[in-house]
């Protein structure tokens, strides 16, 4: 198990590698000339090349990238002279539109951006279990009909559709919500999660409905297998037949895709922060993105990179404890 | 009396698949139900245990004194795994996957007997250590992937037998196993059935188990009862059609005596093993929504074939006593539950009575 | 015997009524008698033709997608449309775009053309380019098979929509619609390698498979005559689903403003402009959501009728 998990941790290195190097020459290789884009508009042809030189960007490629991997682990000095910016551990360059260090940016993001994902994973996980469950149980039904009919209509909904039309309802008309603005959690849970209640509602809408059609799609499969007849054959409760032998086995699908999703979305939900305003960060990278700041652009890149390989690593290391066949292989 | 059928009938929205089949079953006595897929064994047998969710199921099931059909559901619950167990035929896709086998088989133990998880494991174990699994102990806490497909099947038939049943239903339990395994399994069934002195019903295809094990042999086609006789009587003297093809279209897995059991068909004379060419029914099984008129068979059958007779196709023909060559006696119609001349003990023929449906038995019947 | 009761006798009822057809014929009359099929079907066409037939529709109307309306909208008020709903009329049948006035049933139709093509058009590609290395990862196997399976676990494993967004607005404008169908694709693809890859596994050495080779048949020729038409149904299901998540994809990254450029119309385009107006004409952000919403509805209700109607275990689910 420990050489197992040594083995995958450096697979998920050599994915962040790779996704860094690739990130890194499209970043930074591809386009015009990223010093005058951090130097601005009214730069003089000197200044830029003082600041491309600064930046290291005079250098062959793969020293900027070594320079780069290096930083994150020892820290940099990024130029020399009086303009020379320490820059410590760990270090993912400084951002070209204020001048902050990415490692802060991202950090001081990453708790909104948290906060929206596990909030809604919550809510969607349990309305999207519920459902799927009760639709397949009464499968056939007006019941499952209707459900999986709204649910349908709800995952074919645009985030942003289904934003506004929640904001309109719930804040405008009826003022039952106030309008999203983020408030850290240590200035209180209620305020913390009052503000995101509409942004989880949003993002969980959307989620829900898909994860009650596979949950839905995987429970009627499963109830079909031999081994729930050998169950009922025992003379088992029904109850202890649907929750004890059919959902254990219905849910492993489901704690893949979960675990995609969710990875997915702690690096930052880009459309719901964007809809919301909510200073997340998906919200930098939109940002990052039209301002061609590329340090951001990469930090963020790395950052969710790191989060889905994580979560994948997570959904294997939850698959060999739920089905011991994967354990043994 | 262990189990008492009667005019068993399973409908489901898209057709009927069992149509009226009756037999009695007692302790220490196995019955093999011999049909091709499709026949309504399966479905029979599920409808004993109380499986089925989709199907109306009416007639009668009386088990041990008691009618199931129509019984809630709480009680048949209460008697699955407890008095009537099922042994399945494929044994791996029949275990959860997730569980270890001590688990699987203790479940049932602690629910019926409210044992504690403790002795409910020990049950396991000791369960495992009867029907033949070395070190029963370490075992016990492994998953079914670790088994090999006749341990797996011995870890079924653990589980069916921990809460010691009155009833074992087999269902085709060796159909997907390795040849040499099914002779241990078979042995294995019909140990437990001596030891213990239980009723087991034995669903399969393959007249080769059914000569092994089986006391008595009810034959199904079409969801209904073609012929029904002592073991000795099937293999000695077939007299439905469709029991001569399938007799004529099985190769003979117990020709010799294998393992030096006695062996009931050994003096058979129908079957290849006398003839020694396989010839197979030609045709394929009824469909459920369209069931030929008449005699379900007529269409395959070699005999209708020879001399056909408007009664095959018009009627459909029933189960009569077949006391001897060309002698026919009606006796109660065990399958409709109707008492036309009353045999035996409550009517039923628990003694060697060879009963058989077709119209052409009188005239053609008899060893050929 | 082998499976549970109901699925068997079903099976046997079946049975006579399956005879002799082809599994896309069986598919093709389940379909036909699956309301759920019809409505998405129907929505679908009307789309498809409507994307086809935009030049024609918008010269009906009288309005060019790009020409400005000032009669339509008030100047005084920063360009709210005159009259009500977004100044919906017999001159602009579904009103006209705040600020400039131009026409939103021309914009919503050229827009449906733009959506469409691009999504089926990524769609494509994705499913073209996954078939190809799943094919080749299944029926060779070996070295070949690690390392393809290696790079589309590297390719899931990159952070698709940031890349997306970078990637496009970086990119130099020349050819929009063609670069975000490239854009699009390269992160899609491997999930069709995987489900291909896994097809022809479990049908590599089936007997058809076994008996062309033994004939003499060459890897090409067993690929595309054997392999291919045996997992044609699942590819089939994954492309119709991978179309209204594709329309959806290609509507949030014109929405996030990285989509083609105006005055091109998309409907992703119309909804990002529609919600700064959306207070004071609502409508204009209302009807291409509800285009969206419609499209990927009725191409979400084809695909699932489709997997449920190819499905040989009957179905119905």
């Amino acid at each position: 198990m420990t050489r197992y998990l040594l083995r995958r941790l450096a697979a998920v290195a050599g994915v962040l590698l790779v996704i860094c190097a690739v990130t890194f020459a499209v970043f930074y290789v591809l386009p015009s000339d990223p010093a005058a884009h951090a130097c601005g508009k009214t730069c003089t042809p000197e200044q830029v090349a003082l600041v491309r030189t600064q930046m290291g960007l005079d250098r062959p490629v793969y020293e900027q990238f070594g320079g780069y991997v290096a930083g994150i682990f020892t820290g940099r000095t990024l130029g020399d002279g009086p303009a020379a910016l320490e820059c410590s551990v760990p270090c993912f360059g400084y951002s070209y539109q204020n001048a902050l260090p990415v490692w802060d940016l991202l950090t001081d993001r990453l708790p909104v951006s948290v906060s929206l994902a596990l909030g809604a994973a919550v809510l969607w996980l349990a309305g999207g279990l519920a459902v799927g469950l009760v639709a397949a149980l009464r499968r056939g039904t007006t019941l499952d009909r209707s459900l999986m009919a709204a649910t349908l209509a709800s995952a074919s909904a645009p985030v942003y559709f289904t934003a506004m039309m929640l904001l309109l309802v719930l804040v405008q008309r009826l003022e039952w919500l106030p309008y999203p603005d983020y408030r850290p959690i240590s200035e209180g849970p209620a305020a913390w999660a009052g503000n995101l209640l509409l942004p989880w509602m949003t993002l969980a809408s959307l989620y829900a409905a898909m994860y009650a059609r596979l949950t839905r799609a995987s429970m009627i499969e499963t109830m079909a297998e031999p081994y729930i007849r050998t169950a009922r054959a025992k003379g088992l409760y029904e109850r202890t037949v649907v929750t004890k032998h059919g959902l254990r086995s219905a849910l492993t699908p489901i704690v893949t895709i979960f675990g995609m999703d969710l990875g997915g979305l702690l690096a930052g939900a880009v459309i719901t922060e964007h809809v919301f305003g909510l200073p997340g960060v998906g919200q930098l990278t939109y940002d990052a993105i039209f301002k061609a700041d590329q340090p951001v652009v990469l930090g963020v890149t790395l950052l969710a990179a790191f989060f889905i390989t994580l979560a994948n690593l997570g959904v294997d290391l939850v698959y060999a404890v739920i089905d011991p066949r994967v354990r043994y292989a | 009396m262990i189990l008492r059928v009667r005019d068993l009938r399973v409908a489901f929205p898209a057709g009927t698949a069992v149509d009226g089949i009756g037999f009695d079953l007692d302790r220490g006595r196995t019955l093999g139900v011999v049909g091709e897929s499709g026949s309504g064994k399966s479905v029979s047998s599920l409808a004993i245990m109380g499986l089925h969710r989709e199907a109306a199921v009416s007639g009668s099931i009386v088990f041990d004194g008691e009618e199931l059909v129509g019984a809630p559901a709480s009680r048949l619950r209460e008697l699955r795994g407890r008095r009537m167990a099922m042994v399945f035929q494929d044994p791996l896709s029949s275990l959860h996957p997730f569980y270890t086998v001590g688990e699987q088989i203790a479940e049932a133990y602690r629910l019926h007997l409210r044992a504690s998880r403790r002795v409910a494991r020990e049950r396991a174990v000791e369960m495992l250590a009867e029907v033949g699994i070395p070190e029963p102990r370490r075992r016990a806490g492994e998953h079914p992937h670790r088994f090999s497909g006749g341990m797996r099947q011995r870890v079924m038939i653990a589980m069916a037998l921990s809460c010691e049943p009155d009833l074992l239903i087999a269902d085709e339990p060796t159909t997907a196993l390795d040849v040499t395994v099914q002779a241990q399994i078979l042995e294995l069934i019909k140990r437990i059935q001596q030891d213990r002195g239980i009723a087991v019903m034995l669903i399969t295809h393959d007249l080769g188990v059914v000569a092994r094990v089986a006391d008595e042999v009810l034959v199904m086609y079409g969801g209904r009862t073609v012929e029904h006789a002592p073991v000795r009587e099937i293999f000695r003297a077939p007299r439905h059609p469709y029991t001569q093809g399938l007799l004529a279209s099985a190769p003979r897995l117990t020709a010799g005596s294998a393992e030096g059991s006695p062996d009931p068909a050994a003096g058979g004379a129908a079957g290849p093993a006398a003839g020694g060419r396989l010839r197979a029914i030609p045709g394929s099984p009824p469909s459920l929504l369209a069931p030929p008129p008449g005699c379900r068979f007529h269409p395959r059958c070699a005999r209708y074939a020879a001399t056909p007779e408007d009664a095959c196709v018009t009627e459909a023909p029933e189960l009569r006593e077949f006391r001897g060559p060309l002698e026919i006696h009606e006796i109660r119609e065990i399958h409709t539950g109707r008492a036309l001349r009353p045999v035996g003990p409550e009517g039923a023929p628990a003694g060697p009575v060879h009963r058989t449906a077709c119209h052409l038995t009188g005239t053609l019947g008899g060893p050929r | 015997m082998t499976t549970a009761a109901p699925r068997e006798a079903a099976a046997a009822v079946a049975a006579p009524a399956v005879r002799g057809r082809s599994p896309g014929r069986i598919a093709y009359e389940r379909l036909r008698r699956d309301p759920a099929a019809l409505l998405g079907l129907a929505i679908v066409t009307v789309f498809v033709v409507t994307a086809l037939a935009a030049p024609l529709l918008a010269g009906l109307n009288g309005w060019r997608p790009e020409t400005f309306d000032k009669s339509a909208i008030d100047q005084a008020l920063g360009g709210v449309p005159k009259g009500d709903f977004g100044g919906i009329g017999a001159e602009h049948w579904l009103g006209v775009e705040p600020g400039n006035g131009r026409d939103v049933f021309s914009r919503i139709v050229y827009g449906a053309r733009v959506s469409l093509l691009i999504a089926v058009a990524a769609t494509a590609v994705t499913v073209l380019a996954g078939t190809a290395v799943g094919l080749v990862a299944g029926y060779f196997g070996g070295r070949i098979d690690t390392v393809l399976s290696r790079i589309m676990d590297l390719v899931m494993s990159f952070p698709s929509l940031i890349f997306m967004l970078a990637l496009l607005s970086i990119a130099p404008g020349t050819d929009r619609v063609l670069l975000l169908v490239l854009i699009m694709s390269m992160f899609s693809w491997p999930y069709v390698g995987r489900i291909v890859r896994g097809q022809t596994l479990s049908v590599r050495h089936r007997e058809f498979v076994d008996a062309a080779r033994v004939n003499g048949a060459m890897g090409p020729h067993i690929l595309l005559r054997e392999i291919l038409p045996n997992i044609a149904a699942p590819i089939l299901v994954y492309t119709t689903l991978a179309i209204p998540a594709n329309i959806g994809t290609e509507a949030a990254l014109s929405f996030l403003g990285v989509g083609v450029r105006p005055p091109t119309p998309s409907w992703g385009q119309m909804i990002d402009n529609g919600l700064l107006w959306y207070q004071v004409a609502p409508t204009y952000f209302m009807i291409p959501c509800v285009c969206l919403f419609l499209t990927v509805l009725a191409f979400t209700l084809l695909g699932d009728a489709l997997r449920d109607a190819l499905d040989p275990k009957g179905g119905g689910r």
